[in-house]
Formats: structure tokens, sequence, C-alpha cells
């Protein structure tokens, strides 16, 4: 019943924690690694136009309004004596630049800067079916005969709109294409006439005007995909090849076909495109990518303390690790420390003296205190007050050291911090009672034990991929909790056990 | 699995499942004050008419350290022990003594003031568990029957006798040796000698977890001793149970030449030592004792079944547990 109760208890401690773990990382894309970067795209629009004479302008550029497949990490807009306005509408934005009195060569700037986002989703309204166009005879016979064979040829809008698209891009086109792609020769045009062409079969479709993003494009292309909507999402055709899906080296700047530039008031106008790849933490992204989500994680995270509680809390959430390891060294190996979680304090406290200088440290003090401690048992003192004068023969020690070792020029002793001293106190007064009780050799064997603990406390406290994983999701912890419960209900032999019974065992 | 010994089969119980199967389960942690307070323990056998060393007096207190003179006023010897202590820690035997000096029993001659400072020290907590506040408690000192003089140096060799629920299960006798200072403690190189259930005669011995068949200091054979008053020491401890409620106890027996056996202490947490004196595993024994419902039994019953219990092949009672 208890081991049950146990078990179940473990379960739900660990999906809770794994849950929330893989929420943060999947969803809110907390990195594992504390180093760990993202690809940053900064793709700058250069709108230009010439103004003639000096008179009004106004420039409208179409910008991104939630880009599926990737998330808006800034965006700015460099104005110079323009007045700026920002129209949004639904599933559409536009800049606005206005200026009353400008003549001559005009260039505006939009910057954005956008990193993958395979989560995000448009969220353009499921569009109806459109009306078959009315176009002019012989156009109107050419697209129905043509979307009648295509039909005759596919099973469904997917197969039907790469068929339609392989016969328009055929290079020995049959009589209908080429009088239906006579005038479209551009790959925008091309579009335009499959979008058409999708609506005589009663196939809603839409273009999407793509940036190509790469390494460092002073131009970048801005090329046309079709979307084809199957009634329940989206489906991206290259139309100049007819290939299905979204390439991943394109990113979507705005639905529709309509020009992304309208300036009045100038002449020879047109808009640039220049990309840049950078890297950047991908901590910094993803929580601010959480507070845009309106996720409350990052405030209820460690990572909202201020910074000095939180280089303490970064070696608290250590500890129940550290604990683990003494539960599984004790009562899976039957390794014997002085105390149960002195091992614990000791690694903390090497972290301040380094390992192999507070491993000498501290064995020096510890060596040295049981002497002072076996001649201290001379006097009769009472416990707690000799207790207390090995609590002060350890601070002498400890100051005598570290004058000396910066004598010397090492300098480990001096970064001994406030605690280790009552540690090493209550150290060697249970080491010493072990001595006197159960001889030499076990009181040697647990203080071995003890360091050997620490040590491997230590080493992994250090571990930096763990300490960061701890720190930004605490919720593993719950793990931790949940392997320490189980590791409670263990009731096998230890491993030291085989070697004690030994002579017992069963012949095999 | 076949690189580590096959410590299943032969039913041994080792530190975890005594921990987790047994002392959590069957001693509640509210009775465990019942043995581990000497001084309740003790009150609670007189209550009960069990009996155990007679009680000479308390200190208390430093106060009271100079009430020890009174205390052992007209007594050649005595026993020194905390009331807190564990695994023999802490207990002086003084064996005799000269005007104002005192002998221990290992030889050690002690003034008034070193005695007097080992019990401020015991009762500063040195000998206790997490080093609580103690007391020191006075107790007469067992002259111990002679029938183990061959087999003893220096100190009381005592009988440990493991109950389940009411069951004596287990024991063996613990012989002082010349490297465990007198003291019947295996852990420091006392010798083991399991004891069997039906007959009270030792059958298999050990110093620390080899094999012997003599005394490493008499080299008189420690495997076929007999136990007199066989039959009352398990009378006694299968007591035990009712007094103390714990279903898995340890109980420490000395046999007084006069007296006959005397309880010495009680223990909740019994090592696991007892094993590999008696070369038999704790668990086919037990979960024999599992299976069968043994509230209401009488005190003969519960001896009858222990001794019932060792008869059982470890194999066919491990699967009988199981099924």
């Amino acid at each position: 019943m208890n081991r049950r109760h146990t078990f179940i208890l473990a379960a739900c401690l660990f999906l809770a924690g794994a849950s929330l773990f893989l929420y943060k990382v999947r969803t809110l894309g907390l990195p594992l690694d504390a180093a760990q970067e993202t690809e940053v795209w900064t793709m700058e629009a250069h709108v230009s136009f010439h103004r003639d004479s000096v008179g009004a302008a106004k420039a409208h550029l179409r910008i991104p309004e939630n880009p599926f497949g990737y998330r808006i990490a800034s965006e700015n807009f460099v104005s110079r004596g323009y007045g700026l306005t920002v129209d949004e509408r639904a599933n559409e934005r536009q800049a606005l630049w206005a200026v009353r009195k400008v003549s001559g060569e005009q260039s505006l700037y939009y910057r954005l800067s956008v990193y993958a986002d395979p989560t995000r989703k448009g969220n353009l309204p499921k569009p109806t079916f459109p009306k078959v166009p009315e176009l002019e005879e012989p156009y109107y016979s050419a697209m129905m005969d043509l979307t009648s064979h295509v039909r005759e040829q596919s099973a469904d809008i997917l197969t039907f709109t790469s068929a339609l698209l392989r016969r328009l891009n055929d290079p020995t086109p049959e009589e209908n294409i080429s009088l239906l792609r006579a005038g479209a020769r551009t790959p925008m045009q091309r579009s335009k006439l499959a979008v058409t062409l999708l609506a005589g079969a009663r196939i809603p479709a839409e273009i999407v005007q793509c940036v190509r993003l790469g390494e460092d494009r002073r131009l970048a292309d801005v090329l046309p995909m079709l979307a084809v909507h199957n009634g329940d999402e989206w489906i991206y055709f290259d139309p100049q090849t007819g290939e299905l899906g979204f390439p991943s080296d394109l990113f979507p700047w705005v639905w529709g076909s309509k020009p992304l530039i309208d300036v009045s008031g100038g002449r020879g106008d047109m808009v640039e495109f220049s990309v840049v790849r950078s890297l950047q933490p991908t901590m910094e992204i993803a929580q601010e990518r959480a507070a845009s989500l309106g996720s409350k994680i990052p405030e209820f995270s460690l990572l909202a303390l201020p910074l000095r509680t939180q280089s303490v809390y970064g070696v608290i959430v250590m500890i129940p690790l550290g604990a683990l390891l003494v539960v599984l060294l004790r009562n899976f190996i039957g390794i014997r420390t002085v105390g149960t979680f002195m091992p614990v304090l000791i690694a903390i406290a090497f972290r301040e003296t380094q390992l192999l200088g507070g491993l000498l440290f501290f064995t020096l003090i510890i060596v040295v205190g049981l002497a002072i401690r076996a001649y201290l048992e001379h006097l009769r003192l009472l416990l707690v007050p000799r207790l207390a004068s090995v609590l002060t023969v350890v601070v002498i020690l400890m100051t005598l050291v570290s004058i000396a070792s910066h004598r010397m020029g090492v300098d480990t002793g001096l970064s001994v911090a406030l605690f280790p001293m009552v540690i090493l106190t209550m150290m060697i007064e249970r080491m010493s009672v072990t001595w006197e009780e159960l001889g030499a050799k076990d009181a040697i064997t647990e203080g071995i034990g003890t360091m050997m603990t620490a040590v491997l406390i230590y080493l992994v406290m250090g571990v930096t991929v763990l300490r960061h994983v701890l720190f930004v999701f605490p919720e593993l912890l719950l793990l931790v909790l949940a392997a320490t419960l189980l590791a409670g209900r263990y009731t096998g032999f230890r491993l030291t056990e085989y070697r004690r019974f030994k002579a017992m065992a069963a012949d095999q | 699995m076949s690189l580590l010994p096959d410590l299943k089969s032969a039913g041994v119980m080792g530190i975890n499942s005594r921990n987790g199967d047994y002392i959590m389960r069957y001693n509640p942690r509210r009775l465990f004050p019942l043995v581990d307070d000497k001084l309740i323990s003790k009150e609670l056998a007189i209550q009960n008419g069990l009996p155990v060393p007679e009680l000479y007096g308390v200190i208390r207190m430093l106060h009271d350290i100079r009430k020890f003179e009174q205390l052992v006023a007209g007594k050649e010897d005595f026993v020194l022990k905390p009331v807190h202590g564990s695994g023999g820690n802490g207990i002086m035997v003084i064996g005799g003594r000269s005007r104002e000096r005192y002998r221990t029993t290992t030889g050690r001659i002690l003034t008034r003031d070193e005695i007097a400072h080992h019990m401020e020290n015991t009762l500063g907590g040195q000998f206790s568990l997490g080093g609580q506040p103690d007391q020191v408690l006075i107790e007469y000192r067992v002259k111990f029957d002679p029938v183990f003089d061959h087999v003893s140096y220096l100190g009381v060799p005592d009988i440990r006798i493991i109950v389940f629920k009411g069951v004596p299960v287990m024991s063996m006798i613990r012989l002082p040796t010349r490297s465990s200072d007198g003291k019947a403690n295996l852990h420091m190189g006392g010798v083991g000698a399991g004891i069997d259930m039906r007959t009270g005669i030792t059958t298999n011995a050990v110093v620390g977890t080899s094999p012997v068949h003599e005394h490493p200091d008499t080299g008189s054979p420690v495997v076929g001793l007999t136990m007199p008053h066989w039959e009352a020491m398990l009378d006694i401890a299968a007591r035990c149970y009712e007094i103390t409620g714990l279903g898995y106890l340890g109980v420490d027996l000395v046999l007084d030449a006069t007296l006959g056996p005397l309880i010495l202490e009680m223990n909740a947490r019994p090592g696991l030592n007892i094993q590999i004196a008696n070369a038999a595993g704790l668990l086919p024994r037990l979960h024999f004792l599992e299976c069968l419902e043994l509230d209401g039994l009488s005190v003969p019953e519960r001896i009858a079944l222990g001794k019932e219990a060792t008869n059982r092949d470890p194999r066919e009672i491990t699967r009988m547990a199981v099924a």
C-alpha cells in the first residue's frame, strides 16, 4: 500500500515536473544550453523614390504582420523628416510615411528582426470559395478546358494544384496554356494566373510575397509563393516549379499580390531588401517571447530575481541533487559518511576554496583538529565548552593557514567562506567520537567516505549544463524529488553488503 | 547478477530491507523511547515482572554527581550506563575499588575525578543519539555465570535474541575478546556465535565475518556451547514484545550466576551481524511468520513457532511468501 502510494506520488511529481519542463522547452523555447544562440534574421526594406519638384510625398509600405513560422524580435523605422503612422488592420499592416515639402532622392527604411519559430501559425481566416472568374473568350474556354482536364488527372486539391502548376510551367506548352500565359512573364504574373485558374476550379488560393533569407544578402529577392487552402489549412507551392512546401529560406513578408509599395508624389519608386544573419543568446529571445505570449512564467522564474540572489539560488538548486547523490551512495552503495548531509555542505565549501586546495586545506585542519580534540579530552571539558574550544581552534588554524598560504603566494586559504568552520568543527567532533567508540579504522573510513562523497558532489555540482538546467527549470527538482522518493523505497542490498555477507551467499 | 554473491536466495536481510520493510512497518516511532531510554525499559520490565539488573541510582544532572559516592556506598562493583546510549557506547564497568580508586573490569584504574568526568560527558550527550543531553544509570554489575568463563575475555558475554511480533526467531551469544576491549561488541572484534533456537546450542561462530571454532584469546571451542536456562531466555524475550509493543525487537540478555537470565537492554534497530553468526538469513523465518496470524497466540505457542521457523528451508519459504 505504501509502496503503491510512493509510486503514484513519484509518478505525479515526475509528470508535473516533466510537463512544465517540456512546456518551457517546447513552447517558450527556453534553451537547455546556457550558451545556445538563435539565428536572427534582420531584414531591411529600403524604399526609394524621386521627387522632382518641392511638394508633398507619401509612401506606403506593406509590412509583415504575424508571419507564420517566424516571430518578430524587433522592428524599427528610419523616417528622416517624414511623419510615420503604422496602419494596422486585420491580417495586414502598412507603414505610411508622409511629408509636406520635399524634393530630390528619397530613402526610407524599415528594419525587422525575426527568428524561426515553427510553432507560429498565420492567423489568416479560412477563405470562402471564390467565384469562377469572368474572363473574356477565348480565355474563359481555355481556362475551363484546362481545369476540367487537370481535374480528371487529379484526386484532390493538392494533386490538382501541383498538376496545374506543372502544366502551366511546361516548357513545351499545350495550346490552352500558351494562350493563357501569353501575358504572364514574371513569377508574380504567373502566380496571379495560377490564382485565377484555381478560382476557375473554385479552389481558394492566395499569393504570399516572400523575402529570400541568406547569409548576408545585399540585395535579397522578393518572390511569390502560392498558398492554396485545402479546406483545413494552407498548403504552399512554388508557383514556378510546382514544388510542395514552404522553403525554409523564405520569409513570408505579406499576403496578397498587391504591390509592396505605393508612392504618391514621386516617381521611380522601388523597394529593395537586404538581409543580415546574426546570432543572439537564445535565453534572451525566449524570455522576450514568453513575455510576448503573455506567459507568467518569466515573472515567476529565478531569472526574475536580483542578480545577487540569483547567484545564491544557482547553488541552492543544486543541493537536492547533492542530497540525492548522498542517498544513492549511502543506500545503494553503502558508503559511510560522517553525518548525513555533511558531504553536501563540504562540497559547497569546496566551491569557495577550489577542489584540490579545499581538500588539502580541510584534511589538514581536520587532522590537526583531531589531535587537538584528543588533547582537550585530557582536560575533561564538558561537551559544549569542548565543542566551542575546538571551533575556536579551527578558526585559529584557518587564520594561520590562510596567512601562511598567502605569504607563500598561494591564495586558496583566503577564499574560505564563513560557514565551513562550523562544518569542520562538527566533523572533528563526530570523527573523534567515532574514533573513541569504534576505533581509528572506522573514523578514518568515515572521514575518507565523507571527503570522497563531497568531491563527487562537488564535481556534479560543477557541471555547467546541470546548473543551468536546474536554475532555468527549477521544476526539475520535482523529478529529483520523485527519484529520491523511489530511492527511499529501495529495500534491496547495498553494494557493500555483498562483501559483508559474502560468506552467506547461496551457491549459484 | 552472477557478478554479485547471491544473497537473496540465502534470505539475507540487508540494512535497507531491515529499515524499510521491518523497522518502519512494525516499530511505531512513538514506541522507540521505551527501549532507547534504558530507565523507562528497566521500569517497564520491573512492572511486568521481567528480570533486570537492580538499579542503584540515576545521575540526572551535573549536580547529582556529588551523590555518586552515596549511591554506590557499600557496593564493591557496579556499572555506569548512559540512559540513551547505543551499541554499548559509554558503558563503564567497575569491578572493584580500593580507597579512592576504582578499577574497571578491563583493568584501568580510575580516580573519582575521572569517573566524574565520564559522567559529565555522558550527561552532556556524548554517547546519546544525536548528542542529546543524557542521564547516567548506576546498576548492579552482573556476576556472569562461570559457564562462559572459558570463552570470554574479561567482559560479560550477552545473548541477543531477535523477536518478531513476539516470536523469538534468531539468537546469538556475543563473547568479548581482547580486541573488543571486554565489550561484547561484534563490530569491535568480539566473537558472535549463532544459537540453534530449538536446542540452545551454538552452531556456528564468527569473528568479524570470518568463521571461527575457538575463542581467539582462550582457545576454547565456541561452537557446541549449551545455553543454560535457554527456555527461560526465550520466554523473557517473547514477553518483551508485550511490554514494548515493538514488532521487530532485539533483546539483550545476560546470564547471572545466581539470578539467572537478566534483560540488559532492548533494541528497536537490532543489527544484522546475527545472520553472519548464524550463517543463516533472517528473511526466510520472517517471511514464514508474516504468512501466519500471530495475534492472540500465547507465549509458549510463539516460542514453538519460532523453533518451527528455524526448520524452514530458505528457498521454500521465499517461494511461499511470494505466493
